[in-house]
């Protein structure tokens, strides 16, 4: 409880500096910038633009996931690691990509196609666990009962998936929601792009914090929105009987339509911005890739954000576990809290935590721990969805039975409760680690002096228009973050070698994306 | 010694009470079964000696030691009783041999090739002796039921309890591993507690059948006693099946519609009008001239036994309709037979008669 407190503490902090900006500013001044004409329309933007990404990453995730898992799709298992790789894409490279050679494709419609791409694999990621993972008895039931292959598909698999897909369809929409880089390049003009706009143009700070603040009421009604129709299912299953693997539905002459859509995916996601970043790499040979300024940007990448992911881990573990094992009142609103901290976009956490290093921590202001915090508040959510998910796929049952074994609860937590959700908790860290590498606005802003990340590098290139010097930031940082995206998907496709936790908690115990 | 005495327990969730003052007394070394009905309150009971459950009121002691007195007890892992749950809950991610060792104590070195032995003993006691190093999703439902008995047994518990173990299985694996299970629990001379809804896995394989209503137990007794001397009118129909035959009884002897009949504890039954309980199989087919002339109206043959209705005149009354179960030749439908009741039958007075 005391663990979970810190951490919903931590998480609250960039809020509490807001709220502490706005009372200073005084009422009439924060209605004032409420009141302006172009506030609606500003929180109408954002809101289609969530709303568009989320329904379309919704689609595409969960078909994918259900081609890739259930069907006899021709090269499903390499279609499964294909279809998870766009994570390794940062969504402000995948943006850089097509505004430097196709700058038509820019505004709502540009930022659209980029999010949706970039962020599918949240919804993809942790329906396709869960779909491999459901007990294929429920399936077969349904089938029994007179029920087609596809209505079973629609009846059982997608009840079981849902929750899955909702967990992932709130971190879509909270990334459409935060995201800086994509919207900036495509000068689509939502919160984050304002916010920052109105941070950088002037001295006065007022108006981006209660633009912040309204960002901030509209992710915690998303964030509460996604609990209630969470609903009360446990999907525990008691019992530990060996979870056999579905048998695949055949798709028949519908596999060239399935194949080709799965390849346009692919093709979008991953085959454009490949070529695009081979051949501007190609342009920016003759000028030479300065490798002494690469290898260090490369190391310390790497570094924080294994650092930010160890931290994130740490505070998120008590949160998940707590809204795991105690689902009333306490222990979602912390959660939600965890979560609010995760929907201030980047900017507004890093420009909270200057303000607090320069009063009260000057000693790490501008040094890495202070960058480490900023990545924890920001990704913390990922990692105690995927805790909460691996905790509550545990049955109670085993750690009664470890109890009565002679556990003290402290020896159950360690012995049965963490380590059935490790899994799911190496899954989070690994998602944290990835989405650290990619970070950009809390990086800009808190790293320490000298310090470059890929992230930086390829920002401060991209800025000057030198697409051909940024190239090869932009391909280094997709080949690191590609590591952990491929140890993610290779742990989804040998569910065999976690066959024996699977059989335990058969449905989200690499519930990834959440 | 590990003697498990329930005393008075009570435990209510939120307005509904599911133990209304449960009593039980299981002595040492001893197999009870609790055989009631799904939602009578006998798993809450289970729970609540494991200390799963808190109690309301009431007292549990093992071996003399208190473990749960009124609001108050020990925590689950001092209570020295380990639980076998319904579908066994191995821990998946433990092998075998780390599943029965979960509950070993020590885990310095030297304790290891003590654990060692302990574990292939027990996983032999349960008759899996070479599969130590499977995991659980390995296993047939039959196997990892043993193993979960074995890792029960493990730390050597004062008290084993058993949520309805062998329902999950079918009936012809439910019998041998019902037997072995008997057999490590005895070898071991841990108290167990089996909860069942199976009166005939209840009446098979308990010392102690203790009979679950409402949240109290209503009789407690040995099987064959049970089964010959029920309590009340439910408890004998549900522990096996029974013909209920109108009877008035006077200076200790039952007259019904197929004779006078000797009664169980004739001493202490009032004259009056009742209903008494005939097994089946007191029921016996004899030639013309004794007891009493029925009909047969049907003939279920079962191969070990076969079971024959027929119908009696009941005076002014309608037919009154028994069944019998005989293993001798079968008659023709519509055959007329000769009936007669062996052994002494129980008496249930009719509510409000004395």
């Amino acid at each position: 409880m005391l663990p979970a407190t810190v951490a919903a503490g931590v998480a609250l902090l960039p809020v509490v500096y807001l709220l502490v900006r706005t009372a200073e500013a005084g009422w009439p001044t924060v209605a004032g910038i409420l009141l302006r004409d172009r506030t609606p329309a500003l929180v109408a933007r954002s809101l289609l633009l969530a709303v568009a990404v989320t329904a379309s990453t919704v689609v595409i995730g969960v078909a994918l996931a259900w081609l890739t898992t259930r069907t006899d799709l021709p090269g499903r298992r390499a279609w499964a690691v294909v279809a998870a790789l766009p994570l390794a894409v940062p969504s402000f490279v995948a943006a850089y990509t097509w505004v430097s050679v196709l700058p038509q494709v820019s505004g709502f419609s540009g930022t659209w196609l980029v999010l949706t791409f970039s962020t599918y694999p949240y919804v993809f990621l942790p329906v396709a666990a869960a779909l491999r993972s459901t007990d294929p008895a429920l399936e077969e039931v349904a089938r029994s009962l007179g029920r087609t292959a596809a209505r079973t598909s629609l009846a059982v698999t997608a009840r079981l998936a849902r929750p899955a897909a909702t967990a992932g369809a709130l971190l879509v929409a909270l990334y459409a929601l935060s995201d800086f880089g994509t919207p900036s390049l495509m000068r689509y003009d939502v919160f984050t792009r304002v916010i920052h706009t109105s941070y950088t143009a002037s001295f006065d700070r007022t108006p981006a914090a209660v633009l912040s603040l309204v960002l901030v009421a509209l992710t915690v009604a998303i964030t509460v929105g996604e609990t209630r129709s969470r609903g009360r299912a446990e999907y525990a299953r008691i019992g530990s009987g060996a979870a056999r693997t579905a048998h695949a539905i055949r798709l028949g002459r519908a596999t060239p339509v399935a194949l080709a859509g799965v390849a346009l995916v692919a093709a979008v996601s991953l085959g454009y911005p490949t070529a695009v970043l081979a051949y501007w790499v190609s342009q920016g040979r003759s000028a030479g890739v300065d490798w002494a300024e690469l290898g260090p940007a490369g190391l310390s990448t790497t570094w924080v954000a294994l650092l930010g992911a160890a931290a994130a881990t740490a505070l998120a573990v008590p949160v998940g576990i707590l809204a795991a094992r105690h689902p009333d009142r306490g222990g979602r609103l912390l959660e939600h809290l965890t979560f609010a901290g995760h929907a201030v976009p980047g900017i507004v956490v890093a420009l909270a935590l200057v303000f607090f290093g320069v009063r009260y921590a000057q000693p790490v202001y501008q040094r890495t721990p202070l960058l480490v915090l900023a990545y924890a508040v920001l990704f913390m959510p990922a990692v105690v969805g995927s805790v909460r998910a691996a905790v509550s796929q545990s049955p109670r049952r085993l750690e009664e039975v470890a109890r009565s074994l002679g556990r003290t609860p402290a020896g159950v937590l360690r012995d049965v409760t963490l380590r059935l959700a490790l899994p799911g908790v190496a899954a989070g860290f690994a998602l944290v680690t990835l989405t650290v590498m990619k970070e950009l606005p809390a990086t800009l802003l808190l790293r320490p002096t000298g310090m470059d990340t890929l992230a930086t590098r390829l920002w401060t290139e991209t800025g000057v228009g030198a697409y051909a010097a940024a190239a090869p930031y932009a391909v280094v940082l997709v080949l690191l973050a590609a590591v952990p995206t491929v140890l993610l998907t290779r742990v989804q496709a040998h569910p065999d070698q976690t066959g024996a936790v699977e059989a335990a908690a058969p449905t989200a115990l690499q519930e990834v994306g959440t | 010694m590990s003697r498990l005495e329930v005393r008075d327990l009570h435990k209510s969730f939120g307005s509904t009470a599911v133990l209304r003052g449960m009593d039980l007394d299981v002595p040492s070394g001893a197999l009870a079964a609790l055989l009631g009905r799904s939602g009578c309150g006998k798993t809450t009971l289970l729970r609540v000696v494991a200390g799963f459950e808190q109690a309301d009121a009431g007292e549990v002691r093992i071996g003399g030691r208190t473990v749960v007195s009124g609001r108050t007890g020990v925590p689950p892992e001092r209570r020295r009783v380990s639980i076998v749950p319904q579908e066994g809950a191995l821990f998946p991610h433990l092998t075998v041999a780390q599943n029965v060792a979960f509950g070993l104590p020590g885990r310095a070195r030297a304790a290891a090739r003590r654990r060692r032995e302990r574990v292939r003993d027990l996983l032999a006691l349960v008759g899996l002796a070479d599969i130590g190093d499977r995991m659980p999703s390995q296993l047939s439902g039959g196997q990892q039921q043993r193993v979960a008995v074995a890792r029960a047994l493990a730390p050597e518990p004062d008290v084993v309890l058993l949520d309805e173990p062998f329902s999950a299985l079918d009936a012809a694996l439910r019998g041998a591993l019902r037997e072995d299970v008997r057999a490590a629990l005895k070898a071991t001379g841990a108290t167990g507690v089996l909860v069942t809804h199976d009166q005939e896995e209840a009446l098979s394989i308990a010392d102690l059948v203790a009979v679950v209503r409402d949240g109290v137990v209503v009789q407690a007794a040995e099987p064959a006693r049970l089964y010959r001397e029920p309590a009340d009118l439910e408890t004998a129909q549900f522990v096996g099946e029974a013909v209920l035959l109108p009877a008035a009884v006077e200076g200790g002897v039952a007259r019904t519609p197929v004779g006078t009949l000797k009664l169980l504890r004739g001493d202490h039954v009032m004259s009056g009008r009742g209903q008494v309980a005939v097994r089946p199989e007191q029921f016996h087919m004899v030639r013309p001239g004794r007891g009493v002339v029925a009909t047969v109206d049907a003939v279920t043959f079962h191969g070990h036994d076969a079971t024959v209705q027929l119908s009696v005149p009941g005076g002014t009354d309608d037919p009154v309709r028994v069944l019998c179960r005989t293993q001798g030749p079968l008659p023709d439908v519509g055959a007329q037979v000769s009936l007669l009741v062996a052994g002494p039958v129980s008496f249930f007075a009719a509510a409000g008669a004395s």
